[in-house]
């Protein structure tokens, strides 16, 4: 561990995030799969937007963007097709992924660009103390619905696949291992990636909530969790209130860099 | 081989930026910007370079950021309501000092207004649009062979001071069609941008050289820096103490300042003798040729001070014109924009007289000949 931090951290401490937090799990998620498949640092971006998991990009040493709130993806596209070459990993929120950054959201999909996003879902907006987000489940607690939230939350994976990505996977910070491998996985797969990594923000989410502290929204991971092998055995009553982990979608489709380079070699020969 | 062409001014615009060696653009269609977004999905792809259309103007931008960060030369393109969407990526790209070129062509707001008409109402947002001080660099060209030649400099200049340029074309200019001689792409210098002069181990990503402006490393060469819209000392990096934020919001300024006669651009036109000046810009500006000539030929003294980068403001030039004429007028196609900034630049020592027009229709040359008839 201790060469993984020397290669891939910037000297950057403290970081802003609060104990208990699970950003710091998810970000060592993210290097351990990167460390894995032995991704050239010298070729490997990573874009991030606003709030405090966006913050990940600042104390990883690749090159690295922190954008705008909620606009990541259409800085990540920039990157990924103007240089292909480059791995472009995205590290984004679920306000700065989902509300602000929602239409970005499909339309990257939809696009089938080769870009890797790891979704940070802590339920909540960390960043600014604690108000709902599109993952905030209903009838929560949140500063900004002191009576209860009203909303439905997204099911971002099933989002995703609509929308048109061809790798969706979900872990949580407390199946760290299982987390790595399905970012790892993501990250080779040659089209658009997302991962939604389940996190406790145990301030912002848990307090308002009652959820416990640090340990306790862990286990509650632990509990809730079902891999996609164990879900295929349970029944939908056995199911309720779980939620799957694991690879929940892959397919193939075109690529769009590559697909754009056709588009290069037939203007070129049309020009001539 | 040189060529003479018939072209809208949107053509040269898109023209020019090809010849600069543009290799990217990313943006959403609006009229009556979107002939430049169209001439660029054709032209970009037979140059090697990409285009795409994005899913709105705020990741029309986002994504040139993120281009030129790999070292490409970038555009978008837009007009009134997509101008508006785009101002958070202009600060963000003035602040993390990401040089990008975006064309706004000018149609009559606010909100969706009028689509296809003229106006020049967004001279004020081009200065003030983003939110908090930052400097700015905006170009107005006033015929299609401008167009081309500012569409290059727009590049020489935010490449030179690593910034957003604006390119403020009005309906007039983008859709007139006018002769233009387009020299060999081959024989055009094209901007370069200011790399590492020292290796990653030594390189600090926003450590300025003497002139303001740090060396700039393309993603993907072994540098690995930050690039944040945080206020962020020499390393890139964010902090938040005061020393940080006024030194970097001072360079920001200095920068484009202390170069500001090389920046600024101007003609005059028959202003030697003129007792009246007519300070304006882009279209407009066309009227204000013929409307000149045609009181010389009464007798009337009038001259143009035309304003090609009207941003920075040309203000020390401006002062030294209100010391030589009687009366300034100031035509423009809006409620009296830039007019402010010439009387304060005029300090009260000469009238200077708004005429604003805000119907949708240009200004002709006739009734600015009256205008300057009646003062
Ligand atoms: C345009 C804009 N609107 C609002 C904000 C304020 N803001 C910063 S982070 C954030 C929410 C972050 O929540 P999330 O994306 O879930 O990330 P987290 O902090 O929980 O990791 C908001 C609303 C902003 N920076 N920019």
């Amino acid at each position: 561990m201790e060469k993984l931090i020397e290669k891939y951290y910037r000297p950057r401490l403290p970081h802003i995030w609060c104990p208990g937090c699970g950003n710091g799990i998810v970000t060592s998620s993210i290097i351990k799969a990167i460390d894995k498949l032995g991704l050239d640092q010298d070729k490997t971006v990573i874009v991030s937007g606003i709030g405090c998991s966006s913050r990940a990009s600042g104390y990883l040493n690749f090159d690295t963007v922190h954008s705008l709130h909620g606009r990541a993806l259409p800085v990540a596209t920039g990157i990924k097709l103007a240089d292909p070459e480059l791995n472009v990993i995205v590290i984004t929120g679920d306000g700065d992924g989902t509300a602000i950054g929602g239409n970005h959201f499909i339309h990257t999909a939809r696009r089938n660009i080769n870009l890797t996003v790891i979704l940070f879902n802590n339920n909540i907006y960390g960043m600014t103390g604690g108000q709902y987000s599109p993952l905030t489940p209903t009838d929560s607690k949140a500063t900004t619905a002191p009576y209860g939230t009203l909303e439905r939350a997204f099911d971002i994976a099933e989002l995703a696949k609509a929308a048109g990505a061809t790798y969706v996977a979900r872990g949580t910070a407390f199946h760290a291992n299982m987390l790595v491998d399905v970012i790892a996985k993501g990250i080779s797969h040659d089209g658009f990636s997302l991962i939604e990594a389940v996190t406790q923000c145990p301030i912002y989410f848990g307090r308002q909530n009652k959820k416990g502290d640090a340990s306790t929204m862990l286990k509650t991971q632990r509990d809730h969790a079902v891999t996609v092998e164990a879900a295929k055995k349970l029944s939908p009553e056995q199911l309720e209130g779980k939620f799957k982990i694991g690879v929940l979608h892959q397919s193939e489709a075109p690529e769009y860099t590559k697909q754009y380079q056709g588009i290069i070699d037939r203007a070129q020969k049309g020009a001539k | 081989m040189a060529k003479v062409l018939l072209l809208q001014g949107n053509q040269a615009c898109a023209e020019g930026a090809i010849a600069a060696g543009v290799t990217f653009f990313a943006g959403y269609p609006i009229t009556p910007s979107t002939e430049i977004a169209e001439i660029m999905a054709k032209r970009l792809p037979e140059v090697g370079g990409k285009f795409i259309q994005m899913e709105d103007e705020i990741a029309g931008i986002g994504a040139i950021v993120g281009a030129s960060l790999t070292g490409k030369k970038v555009l978008t393109a837009t007009s009134g309501p997509g101008f508006s969407l785009k101002q958070e990526f202009i600060g963000y790209a003035t602040i993390a000092e990401v040089p990008i070129v975006i064309a706004n062509v000018q149609r009559v707001g606010p909100s969706t207004g009028q689509p296809t008409a003229p106006a020049q109402g967004d001279m004020m947002q081009a200065r003030w649009g983003t939110h908090g001080d930052h400097p700015v660099i905006a170009l107005t060209p006033a015929s299609v062979p401008e167009c081309f030649t500012l569409t290059i400099k727009a590049y020489e200049l935010s490449e030179k001071y690593r910034m957003p340029v604006l390119l403020m074309l009005d309906e007039i200019i983008g859709h007139m069609r006018e002769k233009i001689e387009i020299p060999d792409y081959d024989t055009i210098e094209k901007p370069v941008r200011k790399g590492p002069r020292v290796g990653p181990s030594e390189f600090k990503a926003y450590e300025p050289d003497s002139d303001g402006v740090p060396p700039m490393a393309d993603f993907g060469t072994g540098y690995r820096y930050h690039v944040t819209g945080l206020v962020h000392d020499e390393t890139g990096f964010p902090n938040g103490s005061a020393a940080a934020t006024e030194k970097l919001l001072k360079r920001l300024h200095d920068k484009v300042e202390r170069d500001i006669d090389k920046i600024t651009m101007y003609e005059e036109y028959k202003l030697d003798d003129a007792e009246i000046a007519i300070v304006t810009y882009g279209g407009t500006a066309r009227s204000a040729y013929a409307a000149i000539d045609m009181a010389r030929e009464e007798g009337i003294k009038v001259g143009m001070f035309r304003l090609i980068s009207v941003w920075p403001f040309p203000e020390k030039e401006i002062a030294q014109l209100a010391e030589k004429v009687k009366v300034i007028v100031v035509p423009e196609l809006n409620y009296g924009q830039m007019v402010g900034e010439v009387k304060k630049a005029a300090e009260g020592k000469v009238p200077v007289k708004p005429m604003s027009k805000y119907d949708s229709e240009p200004i002709s040359p006739k009734e600015l000949l009256a205008f300057v008839k009646n003062l």
